[in-house]
């Protein structure tokens, strides 16, 4: 180890000072700089630190398949019962994490075909550059922060699906060594040069992490395999335990074999990455005014919703209840039905049938039908 | 692709053509386009295929 004490470094040929460093340690550079990998747009994880939560997970919500903070996926199915949370406590610089909590705990060691979750999946087109499935295939770093109520080796994976398509495995561990404190990990993963990655709109990566699993997906550790592995024998299985609690915030993936500090974007930024998969309206205070129609039918209120930003693919169409939404009319109405018309990635037109009667023509427009809990919501779901 | 639980699928029609199908998707009532890619659409045609599912013709 040695230790060199400069103020300025020049160029060899015409001494111009390419870079120099005041009595702070402030360094100041003068002239090109060349990273070896990008300096912005690192971060192919969206809503890594957790900020986006569209559909409200605020309050512990029972799951056995549902997404959470927006492009977060939490799945349970098992014997046991579990809950997501969109979390407030996190490590210093985050605000949100991603909760997930026991409530009622399963024994794996009988259960191989047991798995419990979370994970976000990539679409194709975000992780093109990686040139995964070529010999050409970029090493990767994936970092995060942490937290748990049990200590000891947990275990992730990549692949490159989700569930029963996943054809290729990258199982990782890590340790958590005190129970319900943040700490920073970090796992650098070389590009897998086989099997068949999308680099289009279709999914294109996982980036999982085990709360347990049986032996049926359990894999060998720190190599690519074939097949849905997305644990290691012996890794721990947070559902065995009644009440334990898994935190995960901050996670970044990146090119390289560095950890880098978390890219942190706006929110408006992340939120429109987020708004490509899942849209939604309603879920606030009062009643939300969604769109102007009109009736094509004595009883069907016809909107067309223009879709910002794109979405992935032609969505489906949800609502938390058809009674939670009305058109406004003279008198009080409720919702029977809300169908997909015709739709793209850049336009839905939805059928909404109500209780009222009209003539075709009439002019309508979609409400949300306040219940007083804010729970009216309407959404299109582009999700992979 | 994510398993789900989907009940009750039937299409829906306008003007004679089908255009989505209607179904009860892990106990939400969601309109799904006839669209692959669309992870709804793929798993109700997945589960059409391996004989779990029907979906009834648009009324």
């Amino acid at each position: 180890m040695s230790k060199l004490k400069v103020t300025t470094i020049s160029d060899p040929d015409n001494d111009n000072t390419a870079l120099s460093i005041d009595s702070s340690g402030n360094v100041t550079v003068s002239q090109g700089f060349v990273p070896s990998t990008q300096l912005s747009h690192r971060n192919l994880i969206i809503n890594g630190a957790m900020q986006i939560d569209q559909r409200g997970t605020t309050t512990a919500t029972t799951i056995t398949g549902s997404f959470g903070n927006d492009r977060w996926f939490a799945r349970e199915s098992t014997g046991g019962t579990a809950q997501i949370q969109n979390s407030t406590d996190a490590p210093d610089g985050f605000t949100n994490s991603f909760k997930y909590i026991i409530t009622s705990s399963a024994d794996l060691s009988s259960d191989a075909g047991g798995l419990c979750y979370v994970d976000t999946p990539l679409e194709g087109n975000i992780i093109s550059n990686l040139a995964f499935g070529t010999s050409s295939a970029k090493t990767v770093t994936l970092s995060f922060w942490v937290k748990s109520s049990l200590t000891g080796t947990f275990a992730g994976a990549l692949g490159n699906e989700r569930y029963t398509s996943t054809t290729r495995s990258y199982v990782f561990n890590y340790d958590i060594s005190t129970a319900n404190t943040w700490e920073y990990k970090t796992i650098t993963i070389s590009g897998d040069t086989t099997g068949t990655w999308n680099t289009n709109s279709s999914i294109g990566m996982s980036v999982l992490f085990s709360l347990g699993s049986g032996s049926n997906y359990e894999g060998t550790l720190n190599t690519w395999q074939s097949g849905h592995k997305i644990a290691n024998s012996g890794a721990v299985r947070l559902i065995g335990t009644n009440s334990a609690t898994w935190q995960i915030t901050g996670v970044q993936l990146e090119v390289g074999s560095v950890a880098t500090p978390f890219e942190h974007r706006s929110y408006g930024e992340e939120l429109a990455r987020c708004k490509r998969y899942y849209q939604q309206w309603g879920g606030n205070t009062g009643s939300e005014r969604v769109m102007t129609g009109f009736y094509n039918s004595s009883n069907q209120l016809r909107i067309c919703l223009p879709l910002h930003p794109n979405m992935r693919t032609t969505p489906s169409i949800g609502v938390s209840a058809h009674s939670h939404w009305k058109v406004e009319v003279s008198g009080s109405s409720s919702n029977t039905a809300h169908s997909l018309d015709q739709a793209s990635p850049r336009v839905a037109s939805i059928n909404v049938t109500t209780n009222h009667t009209r003539s075709a023509g009439d002019c309508g427009q979609l409400i949300a039908n306040d219940d007083g809990t804010n729970n009216s919501r309407l959404y299109l779901d582009a999700e992979l | 692709m994510i398993e789900m639980t989907i009940t009750n699928a039937q299409y829906n029609a306008t003007d004679g053509t089908n255009v989505s199908i209607d179904a009860t998707i892990d106990g939400v009532e969601m309109s799904v386009p006839l669209c692959e890619g669309n992870r709804h659409y793929d798993e109700i045609m997945r589960q059409v295929d391996a004989g779990t599912l029907t979906i009834a013709e648009a009324e």
